[in-house]
């Protein structure tokens, strides 16, 4: 398929109901960090998107929401399906973005660098959709805070070896600061910008 | 995955769950970001609902935005399931999403609610959704959005004590005794709905996932899971919630918050559980109140 062609297929087959079920999926993840939450819906954006996270792109993005894309993505058939399925615009700036989408291997941007939103209004800041290797095999962290009963542990693997640091930072603007989505496969995770994120002693 | 959500063939339909598609994107995003920054009020482009405001327009939209086919839902209007609030909101969606509906606390996947949370114990597959009126806690003390905005930012939350302290100075405890501002996660002050101050301890690390929705006041806000929440109040007075001298009528339970019925023009009056679920599976178990309609007796 040409380069044209592949913006127009691979929507969602039942837009109400799959959005639906991928919306709960993601607040019940949102709500309990570190719970994984499988997404069925069969959503096909163009390479190197994951359909993961094509499928929450098509159910959180709109005209109302400004996308930025990795330059690889950008340079991909992404920005075309993403306008012809979801109406969404992109930007150039970090600072602007509602969302933020990283495909698998490329490079994460310190998060400091998207919208942080306002100490008065701190839910005008960026989301970050960030497809990674696997949920198993890397690092250990323990995380605890809202949503969490103890704490929970998982073992993110593609992420960079300077990820909880840059946590730590978004941490420590709280209330300010932007939430992360991981996808790996067909799974995902939600960080959002309460949890607090520990290495895990050996 | 997608079941079959009857349509009537050649007329024109309401979208599932009434809303329209980018309603409820706009909604889910305002949910996200409310469960990400709990207690903090998030605003949203509220929609005229075919209803007037002041009658849940805030609760049914984010019910509206969450729901799905598979969903059991049950509204509450003070704790009753029949008053003409729940029975109405229940109606709707019914009509509008074909959902499955209940009275039983337990088997309600979504719970939306008018100013009382169920008696018992909500579990991790549940959400909550409280219908509220005025999500600002310190709109009676500064009306000026820009302020309270800027005080939520701050931190500044020592107006809210003086107004305890007042209370405390006039009557010589506190006496507020519903929408009693609680503290989220060690900052941001929330108003809980009007609810009893009965049932803010239910809300401090809850299993399940509550969210707030104001029609009017265009305002989102969440406690996720297993957050704390906890009521204002000072060392030498603290928090307390109401207590009841005596148990249900109908079903003698104790330590439920209870509602005065007037029984005739004597001062005739009694007592019941305000949340109608819990009295009834109560009553069904065998358990009487001094009122209870007695079978044995009256045969």
């Amino acid at each position: 398929m040409s380069l044209d062609t592949l913006a127009f297929a691979g929507g969602f087959a039942q837009p109400v109901f799959e959005a639906q079920a991928v919306f709960r999926t993601l607040m019940d993840c949102m709500a309990r960090p570190g719970t994984i939450g499988q997404i069925a819906a069969t959503v096909t954006p163009p390479a190197p998107l994951n359909a993961a996270a094509g499928a929450v792109a098509l159910t959180l993005c709109d005209h109302d929401t400004t996308v930025w894309l990795t330059p690889k993505l950008g340079a991909s058939a992404l920005p075309g399906w993403l306008a012809f399925n979801a109406g969404a615009t992109l930007t150039e700036e970090r600072q602007n973005a509602r969302f933020a989408f990283v495909e698998k291997g490329a490079m994460l941007p310190n998060l400091c660098l998207f919208a942080q939103g306002t100490q008065e209004y701190p839910d005008r800041s960026t989301t970050l959709v960030v497809e990674i290797e696997a949920f198993e095999g890397g690092r250990p962290l323990v995380l605890t805070g809202p949503g969490i009963r103890t704490e929970e542990e998982i073992a993110p693997l593609g992420l960079p070896d300077m990820f909880p640091h840059f946590w730590s930072e978004n941490r420590q603007n709280f209330p300010r600061g932007v939430d992360l989505i991981l996808v790996a496969g067909d799974r995902i995770l939600c960080l959002p910008r309460t949890t607090v994120l520990r290495v895990k002693e050996a | 995955m997608t079941p079959d959500v009857p349509t009537s063939a050649g007329l024109a339909t309401y979208n599932f769950a009434y809303l329209d598609e980018q309603t409820k994107r706009m909604i889910r995003r305002a949910i996200l970001k409310a469960i990400a920054i709990p207690g903090y009020q998030v605003p949203f482009a509220s929609r005229e609902m075919p209803m007037p405001y002041g009658w849940g327009t805030g609760g049914v939209q984010v019910t509206a935005a969450i729901l799905g086919p598979k969903d059991v839902l049950k509204v509450i209007d003070q704790g009753a399931d029949d008053t003409t609030n729940a029975v109405s909101i229940r109606a709707f969606f019914q009509k509008v999403a074909n959902v499955a509906v209940t009275t039983k606390t337990r088997e309600a996947t979504i719970i939306q609610t008018r100013h009382r949370i169920p008696e018992e114990k909500l579990t991790a597959g549940q959400t909550l959704v409280y219908q509220v009126p005025i999500p600002e806690p310190l709109r009676f003390l500064e009306p000026r959005e820009t302020e309270t905005r800027k005080m939520h930012a701050l931190e500044e939350y020592g107006l809210m004590h003086v107004k305890l302290y007042e209370d405390i100075a006039k009557n010589g405890h506190i006496a507020t005794t519903y929408a009693y501002p609680v503290k989220v996660e060690g900052r941001y002050v929330m108003d809980p709905s009007p609810t009893p101050k009965f049932d803010n301890p239910k809300m401090h690390r809850s299993e399940a996932l509550q969210l707030f929705g104001a029609g009017r006041e265009k305002r989102i806000y969440a406690v996720p899971p297993y957050t704390e929440v906890v009521s204002l109040d000072f060392e030498d007075h603290p928090f307390e919630i109401q207590t009841f001298d005596k148990p249900c009528a109908l079903c003698g339970a104790e330590n439920v918050y209870l509602d005065e019925v007037v029984l005739d023009d004597k001062g005739g009056r009694m007592f019941v559980c305000s949340d109608t679920d819990h009295c009834e599976e109560r009553c069904a178990n065998g358990h009487r109140g001094h009122l209870a309609y007695n079978k044995e007796a009256a045969e």
